[in-house]
């Protein structure tokens, strides 16, 4: 493999969250290391968008900080998560349903353009250069998904496996150095699954992309994951590499139910 | 032309490339869209592709009759590799791009094939899954380098590498690929194509230079094709077809070729190209058609009413006014009106505005389908031919078509019919031989050098070929009147809810069908009437379902009534099968023919139940996924009775 893991480039500490008397995430540490496939699992309830959530800061922890490329924040928002390059996706899919793919994964393209309304408006001169330079790179998303025959298509009239595409195309729109995917894969066939596992593992070796993803099927965790925390009512039971989780006592109780 | 005056000396490919690039070297040769737009090869920069893939296989060690296999889709730089390994004196072999990989072995082994020239990564992972069963391979050649760094095994080599090489070769070698174009001959095989095996194993056809550029040329000058013709290039590149109109007739004439850019795209790639020359089995205009009646079928009241007002006119007189024949003024007035407001529109959402001529073959098409285009004024017509004689054999000309036949002999092409009613074709198109099957060769080719085509079919009065059926498969049912499957199968599928028939009879005293129902069409009607499924299994055995075959079918027995020798051939009974037909499945032969013995054979139980009286049998049935793991599919088939006519003159 070409694909080098690297040095720790996101690092949670303490993490906790509540939602008034709620405890959603208690404590909760670990690392992710640039280049490299993390996966949280747990079981429904477990605290796992939530910890997405946090990273991308539509959540703000009560206790913790988020340390990214060794910049301490302890008030992470979406805003500057986006700026600094973190991209996600959505469990129930959020993509403009009455736009077509092309401008949705325009959208995905929003904060890296400089023209002003007005310019974009009159669509002339740099504006219009500027904007033929981001068609270009959304079509190379398009190509890169394989969805270059619903470029025109409202993504309201798609089936929900390639919904769940174009949501990841606008995700790498982005150009992200770390995408959080949250459930990827809920809800689609075999076939479609295999397809999603291919391009996870594509932009992860094409592009260099740290991914973080939470997801259920275990079959696909444990195969296309370098690391898995292991998380269970908001607690961390286990972290480690895929074999060392499977084995992990704790975590086959908190899965499998203990037998007391 | 000044092009013409130098023809004696165009007689192989490489030459007629080599040719355009002097002649029209800045008109467009070949497009493909890449990244959403299209791109262009002018003649001139293909013939400097192909000097460099020909120089960079020459480096590798191909050699004059080598065969290279090429499995893709329809990319300009697969087209350019055939002219280059041709410039060698090489053979290219082209595959199909779905076949599984243990379907490419016996290919890749009968042709004994050292190099292959593959699209993309999924190609290349089905070549290494058979590496170790093809000693002979020495060179895998990819195109597309997406998901492919990984691969490091020295034999696997980016198409780029090899043009790069090439230049080089060319810099220090700087007459090689002259000379050695200079030394093919127009009788060398220009490229091998195996017949997909309806019969036993596949065997690989050898065409020369000089047959498909006899057949190309005959063709073009037929239809008048200049090089200002545009073709979309889509249908699989191992069929005899595409080698035909987008390569030997791109080639004899100059026009330009355009490559969809994904298989899902064709739709949009059609209309964005606009062809003025086209080709589609009868599947697609088929497809197309079902897709409109669905679409209108959704559309404002309004629209519906148009579309069926001008539909009536266009029914009418369209094929006459196509065909110039008399047509009153008002119909002709209407005609126009209609052309402005539903057949231009609609010929322009199915991309087929410019359309000048449009051929389909490779089954025979459904009467009132065929209508259907004629009449909204594109000019369909139907051609005969097998891989054996280039796709080449009778076509219809302009003007003097009808809907029940294949037209007349081709310019250069001798047809006749043989006493068992077997078509014998003879003329500069034939194939030199099958490849090591001396055997078969002679079988194929009698004394007089007329090849057998193994279809059965008559000429009608006015010299026009019809064909009936498959000279084999014609039978006899058990009273001893005339059987042709095919024929009653076509009438069967021309309903948009069929997908798929096969009728049985040979031999036997009536005769049954089996169904596959089209689940697009009809998963469109079940929604309509609120009637839930949850799969193809599902819908095929609702009774609403069945009911709607059952009108269908006895339609046909209506119009089998009125045909004679055939009215015996009424369908009595039917079942809808519980899962679609498949290639994958070996049902189907790639080119989706019904494989009629094999599904007979898996399917004995069934055909038992339906000659034996039964209202329905239970049927467990092994499934290949797309991925090539197994399932079951099970079902308890429901098989119904048919109302049959009575024949006038005997008692019922």
């Amino acid at each position: 493999m070409s694909r080098q893991i690297g040095e720790v480039i996101l690092d949670l500490k303490n993490v906790s969250l509540a939602f008034g008397g709620v405890k959603a995430l208690t404590d909760i540490s670990f690392d992710v290391r640039e280049h490299e496939i993390r996966a949280i699992i747990g079981p429904n309830g477990a605290g796992k968008s939530s910890m997405l959530n946090v990273i991308n800061g539509v959540y703000r922890p009560q206790q913790g900080e988020i340390i990214l490329r060794g910049q301490h924040f302890s008030k992470m928002n979406p805003f500057k998560a986006a700026k600094a390059g973190i991209s996600r996706t959505f469990q129930n899919i959020a993509l403009f349903k009455g736009m077509n793919v092309i401008d949705n994964l325009m959208t995905g393209r929003n904060l890296k353009i400089r023209s002003n309304l007005i310019q974009q408006a009159f669509w002339w001169g740099p504006a219009r250069r500027e904007e033929l330079a981001h068609r270009a790179k959304v079509e190379q998303v398009i190509d890169f998904l394989e969805i270059q025959h619903i470029r025109k298509t409202p993504v309201g009239r798609l089936p929900y496996g390639l919904q769940k595409r174009v949501d990841l195309g606008r995700a790498l729109a982005m150009e992200p150095s770390i995408l959080l995917l949250d459930e990827p894969m809920a809800g689609m066939n075999v076939e479609e699954k295999q397809d999603m596992c291919r391009f996870i593992l594509d932009v992860n070796d094409q592009f260099g992309t740290t991914i973080v993803l939470i997801e259920h099927d275990m079959a696909v965790v444990m195969d296309i994951s370098d690391r898995v925390v292991v998380l269970d009512y908001g607690r961390k039971i286990g972290d480690g590499d895929p074999d060392e989780v499977r084995a992990s006592p704790e975590v086959i109780s908190a899965y499998l139910g203990a037998s007391h | 032309m000044p092009e013409m005056a130098s023809a004696q000396a165009l007689d192989t490919f490489p030459r007629l490339l080599m040719d355009h690039a002097q002649v029209r070297g800045d008109k467009p040769a070949m497009r493909e869209k890449d990244l959403g737009i299209w791109q262009c090869w002018t003649w001139h920069e293909v013939a400097e592709e192909v000097r460099a893939l020909a120089c960079g296989l020459a480096e590798m060690g191909f050699k004059r009759g080598d065969n290279l296999a090429i499995v893709g889709e329809n990319r300009p730089r697969m087209y350019m590799m055939m002219t280059a390994a041709q410039c060698l004196g090489g053979v290219p072999l082209p595959l199909y791009q779905d076949a599984v990989a243990n379907e490419m072995l016996f290919v890749l082994l009968d042709a004994e094939v050292r190099f292959i020239f593959v699209e993309d990564q999924e190609q290349v992972d089905k070549v290494l899954e058979i590496q170790t069963q093809l000693p002979q391979l020495e060179h895998l050649l990819y195109d597309d380098p997406r998901g492919m760094r990984h691969y490091t095994l020295p034999f696997i080599h980016d198409i780029r590498e090899l043009m790069a090489m090439g230049r080089i070769h060319n810099r220090n070698h700087p007459d090689l690929l002259t000379r050695e174009v200079a030394v093919g001959a127009s009788d060398d095989v220009s490229v091998m194509l195996y017949t997909s095996g309806t019969t036993g194993k596949p065997k690989g056809v050898r065409l020369t230079h000089h047959a498909f550029i006899s057949a190309a040329r005959g063709g073009a000058d037929f239809d008048q094709l200049t090089a200002d013709e545009d073709i979309l290039s889509y249908l699989p590149m191992a069929w005899v077809g595409d080698h035909l109109f987008s390569f030997a007739q791109a080639m004899v004439t100059g026009f330009t070729i355009n490559c969809p850019e994904s298989a899902e795209t064709v739709m949009t790639d059609l209309r964005e190209i606009g062809p003025t020359y086209y080709f589609a089995p009868p599947r697609v205009f088929e497809n197309l058609l079902t897709q409109v009646m669905i679409r209108m079928e959704d559309a404002s009241l309004v629209k519906q009413k148009m579309f069926h007002l001008f539909m009536a006119v266009a029914r009418r007189s369209g094929a006459e006014i196509l065909d110039g024949q008399p047509v009153s003024a008002v119909d002709r007035l209407l005609y126009a009106l209609g052309n402005v407001f539903v057949f231009g529109p609609l010929k322009n959402v199915l991309g087929m505005s410019r359309i000048r001529v449009a051929y389909t073959a490779g089954a025979a098409i459904g009467p009132d389908l065929f209508r259907f285009y004629r009449s909204i004024g594109i000019n369909l017509k139907q051609l005969y031919g097998q891989t054996e004689t280039c796709a080449y054999v009778c076509l219809q000309p302009d003007g003097q078509i009808k809907f029940d036949s294949v037209g007349k002999p081709a310019p250069g092409v001798e047809v006749k019919i043989a006493d068992n009613g077997e078509i014998l074709v003879r003329g500069p198109m034939l194939l030199k031989e099958y490849y090591k099957r001396p055997d078969a060769t002679a079988e194929a080719i009698n004394a007089d050098g007329y090849f057998m085509t193994g279809d059965a079919g008559i000429f009608d009065d006015d010299g026009h070929l019809k064909i009936i059926d498959r000279a084999k498969d014609v039978g006899k049912l058990a009273n001893g009147a005339m059987y042709a499957p095919n024929y009653i199968e076509n009438k069967l599928k021309f309903f948009p809810h069929i997908k798929e028939a096969v009728v049985f009879g040979d031999q036997r005293k009536m005769v049954c069908a089996f169904i596959n129902i089209d689940i697009g069409a009809v998963g469109n009607w079940a929604e309509r009437r609120g009637i839930a499924y949850s799969g193809y299994t599902d819908l095929a055995a609702k009774p609403e379902v069945y009911g709607l075959i059952q009108e269908c079918i006895e339609q046909v027995n209506g119009e089998l009534l009125g045909e004679g020798a055939l009215a015996d051939s009424q369908i009595h009974r039917f079942l809808i099968l519980h899962k679609e037909l498949d290639p994958d499945d070996d049902e189907l032969t790639r080119t989706r023919k019904v494989r009629r013995g094999f599904v007979a054979e898996k399917y004995a139980v069934l055909i038992d139940a339906l000659y034996s009286g039964r209202n329905s049998q239970f049927i467990e049935t092994v499934v290949k996924f797309e991925d090539g793991r197994q399932g079951k599919v099970a079902a308890d088939l429901v098989i119904r009775d048919l109302k049959t006519f009575a024949i006038a003159g005997r008692a019922a």
